[in-house]
């Protein structure tokens, strides 16, 4: 089963290392993997997608609490909760493609941040299932794909702090 | 406030922390260290002969004594030569503190002289590690590694001290804090009250009890709790091999150590219960055997102060979050206090189904007609010569799992072995580190001809010290228990297991100012033994020759359940 773990941590160099190495050494997989500084600058917050069953997600998370810089950490998926990629996209678009394109990129409320005679650059947000639709729904060439990684955060009165 | 440089902050901050010893090996990085170190005498440098001895001894000294072991090594190859045992001390969570030196701060990164990423290197077997960024930082830094070595369940935190950092031109306040508080680090200090009563209840409950007390018992001083409880309710105990000590063994309700060469009665004991109080212990691979098949009829209660170690491997129906002292303690008083009893039917049922176990195989083998010794026999005989006082570390291999058989410990920490990674090499330079810690009391170490050439170089600081250990080397000429797996698996091949071209042991000792003694047969050794301990200020080397051809019994078939063994060459269950 697909789990996205949030984590609150230290904001210290070797803390990242710490988390991405413990999925290494301990035979986890990551999918996806986001992490900036919060408000507080003093702290980070880690956004992982990884695969398991729950007795491994109970592993992981046990494991991931004993590092000394994880301050909290939550399994979102456990509860109702919102998720969001964000992907830029840059898309092979000549003639009469270039409609066809944009249409698909109105459908998905997606934007054109940049343009140039033969290429679109596309931003698009949503879940990680909408950006695979839409990559799959355009026909036009994709010439170059990036991918945020999975945020998330609780719905509701849920607060992940300190 | 007193000004310092970084250097004097770091031994200084060792004196604040009340550290005896200081293991260590100088070079480039550390010298400022080590000047300051030169200026003062509170802290013992012990200047080993190899940084991984410097690690063992201070795991020794930790084991030994339940205080933290510490170390100082320079960069690169002195870093890494440490790296086996921060690794040993990480499996078997021994309370340590390493400081290695680094290269000038302005030089990281650019593959210095004798630069490596310590912090990288040792990131999966250290509980933390620090990297010093700034000289003011260095006080904080050390009562935190200190205080995350020794809480929770312990382990080695490494500080990495960058040479520009402790340069004796810049000096910088000094206060050592007095306690430190980390958001992010809370170790749980007691168990759940709730869940402690009702595993008291489903205890009282059982007809097949067992106790299942492992290292954390040894750690967590936890040793009294457990013996009361157990006595309170007349319930069996096994020990793993890192909970050896922790219930006497020459007690009738100790079924001896569980596991891989387990007792009979402890692993049939295991198979059958109904109910499993597993304290300070992790349901290793060498104790379950096949965890699908473990205990299939037991009610399980799990006591660790590590969330992590809990349903890990085999799944708690009781889990209890705690230091296992306290919850042991609080389990007693329950019990003490509870109107409900155990059955005593069933028990005195229960008790006289192990003691058939004990009848149908406690520890048996057979001695040999032609004088050649077995080397249970030399167990046997350190522990009549010692009457069960000594320290005993031990190396790794068949030596290693007969001393923990045959030699019956009745106090914790008496006992000192690398259970988790089971190290070769670690046996010397551990009873070095007990013998400091120690230095009346008599430190054996048991260990393999070849074992104990991974770190033969210590006799040379066994010497400077004047340590008096006893070294009895079970000296089987071959890697005996690789050569037992071969038996047994690959159809008697083999395959580099013998060593050749051993060196006079009793000459090498010599060279080395021991006393080196020979022993080749069966008559000999009582009395070389007894010559080996009445020599009280000296190092002793007892060359013990035994038949190369033993085994280590009993053992488990692979993949298979806990009653399930070997007994001897011929016999299985
Ligand atoms: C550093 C290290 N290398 C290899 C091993 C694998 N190993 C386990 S026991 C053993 C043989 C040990 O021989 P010896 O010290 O003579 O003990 P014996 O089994 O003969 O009693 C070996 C090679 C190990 N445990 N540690
Ligand atoms: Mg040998």
């Amino acid at each position: 089963m697909r789990r996205i773990i949030s984590i609150l941590m230290e904001n210290e160099p070797g803390a990242l290392s710490r988390v991405v190495g413990l999925f290494a050494q301990r035979g986890y997989n990551i999918e996806t993997l986001t992490v900036a500084p919060t408000e507080d600058k003093t702290l980070s917050r880690l956004t992982l997608t990884t695969y398991g069953d729950d007795k491994k997600i109970e592993q992981i998370t046990k494991q991931l609490n004993k590092l000394i810089e994880v301050v909290k950490l939550v399994d979102l998926t456990e509860g109702p909760h919102v998720e969001r990629e964000i992907m830029l996209i840059k898309i092979k678009a000549t003639g009469a493609q270039r409609a066809e394109v944009k249409r698909t990129v109105d459908i998905f409320r997606g934007q054109i941040v940049d343009v140039t005679n033969s290429l679109y650059t596309v931003q698009l947000a949503g879940t990680t299932d909408k950006l695979d639709a839409f990559i799959g729904a355009v026909e036009a060439q994709v010439m170059e794909v990036v991918r945020s990684g999975v945020s998330g955060i609780a719905r509701g009165e849920k607060v992940l702090s300190i | 406030m007193e000004k310092l440089s970084g250097a004097e902050m770091v031994v200084r901050a060792l004196q604040d922390e009340g550290v005896e010893f200081l293991f260590g090996y100088p070079g480039g990085a550390v010298l400022h260290i080590y000047d300051a170190i030169f200026q003062q005498d509170t802290v013992n440098h012990i200047l080993v002969r190899h940084e991984q001895a410097a690690t063992h001894a201070a795991d020794g000294y930790a084991r030994s004594t339940g205080k933290p072991g510490v170390v100082l090594v320079t960069s690169g190859p002195g870093a890494t030569n440490a790296v086996t045992g921060i690794a040993t001390a990480y499996m078997d969570s021994i309370p340590m503190v390493v400081l290695s030196g680094q290269v000038r701060s302005d030089w990281i990164g650019d593959d210095a002289f004798q630069e490596t990423d310590m912090i990288g290197i040792c990131r999966p077997i250290v509980k933390h590690s620090f990297s010093i960024r700034d000289t003011a930082d260095i006080p904080e830094v050390m009562k935190k590694a200190f205080y995350i070595a020794t809480t929770g369940r312990p382990g080695p935190v490494l500080i990495d001290i960058p040479k520009d950092l402790t340069s004796p031109m810049a000096k910088f306040p000094y206060e050592y804090p007095s306690k430190v508080k980390m958001r992010s680090y809370n170790p749980v200090v007691r168990g759940h009250s709730g869940q402690i009563r009702k595993a008291v209840e489903e205890m009282l409950k059982a007809k097949r009890p067992v106790i299942y007390a492992g290292g954390g018992v040894v750690q967590g001083d936890a040793s009294e709790f457990l013996i009361n409880l157990a006595r309170e309710l007349n319930y069996p105990v096994t020990n793993t091999l890192m909970g050896l000590g922790s219930y006497p063994a020459t007690d009738r309700q100790h079924l001896g150590m569980l596991g891989m060469h387990g007792t009979y009665e402890a692993n049939m004991a295991m198979h059958n219960a109904d109910f499993i109080l597993a304290a300070g212990a992790r349901f290793d691979d060498r104790v379950t055997n096949d965890t699908k098949k473990f205990a299939p009829g037991a009610t399980i209660v799990h006591i660790d102060v590590d969330p992590a170690a809990i349903s890990k491997n085999v799944r708690a129906d009781i889990p209890i979050v705690g230091p296992v002292e306290h919850v042991l303690e609080e389990m007693l008083s329950i019990v003490k206090e509870i109107a409900t009893k155990p059955d005593a039917k069933s028990l005195a049922r229960w008790w006289e189904e192990i003691d058939g176990w004990r009848d149908h195989h406690g520890l048996r083998y057979e001695k040999n007609d032609n004088g050649l010794l077995k080397p249970q026999q030399v167990v046997e005989s350190l522990y009549r010569a010692t009457n069960g006082n000594a320290y005993v570390t031990s190396d790794v291999g068949q030596h290693q799992m007969f001393a923990a058989q045959f030699y019956k410990f009745d106090k914790p920490r008496q006992w000192i072995n690398s259970g988790g990674l089971g190290t070769m090499g670690f046996g010397l330079p551990s009873a070095m580190g007990v013998q400091f810690a120690f230095p009346d009391s008599m430190v054996a170490c048991v260990t393999g001809e070849a074992s104990i050439q991974m770190n033969i170089q210590e006799l040379s600081t066994c010497l400077q010290y004047h340590l008096p250990i006893k070294i009895i080397n079970i000296n089987n000429q071959s890697l005996g228990m690789v050569r037992q797996w071969q038996d047994m698996q690959y159809g008697g091949r083999h395959s580099q297991s013998y060593m050749e071209s051993l060196p006079d042991f009793v000459k090498l000792a010599e060279s080395y100012g021991h006393v080196g003694i020979k022993v080749e047969k069966a008559d000999q050794l009582d009395e070389a033994m007894d010559r080996a301990f009445s020599l009280k200020d000296r190092l002793v080397f007892l060359d013990v020759y035994v038949d190369p051809t033993e085994h280590v019994y009993p053992m488990h078939i692979a993949d298979s359940s806990m009653r399930d063994m070997w007994l001897s060459k011929t016999e299985r269950t």
